[in-house]
């Protein structure tokens, strides 16, 4: 095993435990603003690591180059549909979650 | 390698009973929102389940029209449902008529298993090792004017197969368009994010849609793929408010609609005219004509698909 490949290996586990995170929140939170919360923190980290793993496995910049236009796309999406569920939840008078 | 193997059986078992699983929930789901995310949920896995069979173009196509516009269209759908009162009596009349819904119920899932199992048997009773037509298609795929089998096959050995799937689509559009819109189309004023996301998404998958276009001659991709990414592109921007103007959707939009059939009937007369047969290309012309009937098609695919979603035919009488 090379050291790329540990390296590798390491950041796509890390991005996984990421993404686990995320679900557990997804799962658990109170309500749909805390779960956004968890849901797109996990995704645009947990994704970018499993990028940034995968990137080094690539055989060509071309690959790194598409894996990095999946990675910035997704944010953008995510980020955006996150913002528009939050404000349609609050439009529908979902109040927010309080301890 | 063993581990390997292992893992990979692990993982496409869960992805099988996750496949059952998600398909139950979608059918037993008595909330029809749930329903479509269970749908959409449903076509993601579809197309992982696809890419595990070796099959991209088919992925590809999933996710897009599956899982995407499908989802997209289901959602539009509900929307409407929602805003008509008729979906309440419906749903009144059907409480009167209980054991008759459960007669009707126990028939189906009956009628349902016995399919179920003759196609098990079908499954089992095929040799172990079947190439299909696939040895054929290698041997001629020179003379195809394309490098990807699955292009080759659907653009030439069988393009009628996508003709006529041309006309299945006008003929879901022209379905739609002919139960009516009595529900007037909102002009809706985007929010600053909604606004932002189409501006930069648009651009880039119009780009996808050309490059998926373009890399169907020799690699996963094709006309449906690039059309339901336009397809996408155009839904994307009726949610986001716009709506086409005035003379736009006269004489316009319906050629546009039309164009991939315009042309693949063109090219299907013209050759027979040579005496060939329907659709058969001369080997040297094959590529450039499927690049052209694909782009044709994929217009039309795009238009067809975003006309889909916003479902009322246009009338052109409102914009004079």
């Amino acid at each position: 095993m090379t050291l790329s490949e540990i390296i590798s290996s390491i950041l796509l586990i890390s991005g996984a435990v990421f993404f686990l995170a995320g679900t557990l929140g997804l799962l658990r939170f109170p309500d749909v603003y805390t779960r956004l919360h968890a849901l797109t923190k996990a995704d645009n980290v947990g994704l970018g690591l499993m990028v940034v793993g995968l990137a080094l496995q690539s055989e060509s910049l071309a690959g790194v180059g598409k894996l990095l236009l999946i990675w910035l796309l997704v944010m953008l999406a995510g980020a955006s549909v996150a913002h528009l569920i939050a404000k349609g939840a609050l439009h529908r008078g979902i109040s927010l979650w309080k301890r | 390698m063993e581990t390997l193997t292992v893992l990979t059986w692990i993982f496409d078992s869960l992805l099988a009973m996750g496949l059952l699983w998600l398909a139950w929930r979608c059918l037993t789901c008595p909330d029809l929102f749930n329903a479509i995310v269970l749908f959409v949920a449903f076509g993601l896995l579809m197309a992982l389940a696809w890419v595990r069979l070796e099959a991209l173009d088919v992925a590809l196509a999933e996710a897009a029209i599956g899982a995407g516009l499908t989802g997209a269209l289901l959602m539009a759908a509900l929307a409407k449902l929602q805003s008509t009162k008729t979906n309440r009596d419906i749903a009144e009349k059907s409480e009167k008529n209980v054991t008759g819904v459960q007669l009707l119920q126990c028939v189906s899932i009956a009628l349902l298993l016995l399919v179920a199992i003759g196609l098990g048997y079908a499954v089992l009773s095929l040799p172990a090792y079947a190439p299909g037509l696939s040895i054929e298609v290698s041997a001629n795929l020179e003379t195809s004017g394309v490098s990807n089998p699955v292009t080759a096959v659907l653009l030439n050995f069988r393009a009628y197969d996508t003709l006529l799937e041309m006309v299945v689509l006008l003929l879901a559009l022209l379905g739609v368009w002919s139960l009516g819109g009595a529900i007037q189309q909102r002009e809706t004023t985007p929010g600053p994010v909604l606004d932002t996301l189409s501006r930069v998404l648009v651009p880039v998958l119009i780009l996808v849609t050309a490059y998926l276009l373009w890399v169907g001659a020799h690699a996963p991709g094709g006309a449906f793929q690039a059309g339901s990414v336009l397809g996408a592109a155009g839904v994307l921007l009726l949610l986001a408010g716009w709506r086409p103007r005035g003379a736009m959707m006269a004489l316009p939009l319906r050629l546009i609609l039309v164009a991939g059939l315009i042309v693949f009937l063109a090219i299907a007369i013209a050759i027979m005219m040579i005496e060939r047969q329907l659709l058969e290309y001369w080997p040297a012309q094959a590529g450039v004509l499927i690049l052209v009937l694909e782009t044709a098609a994929t217009i039309s695919i795009g238009a067809t698909l975003a006309a889909l979603f916003l479902s009322r035919c246009p009338q052109v009488e409102e914009y004079k």
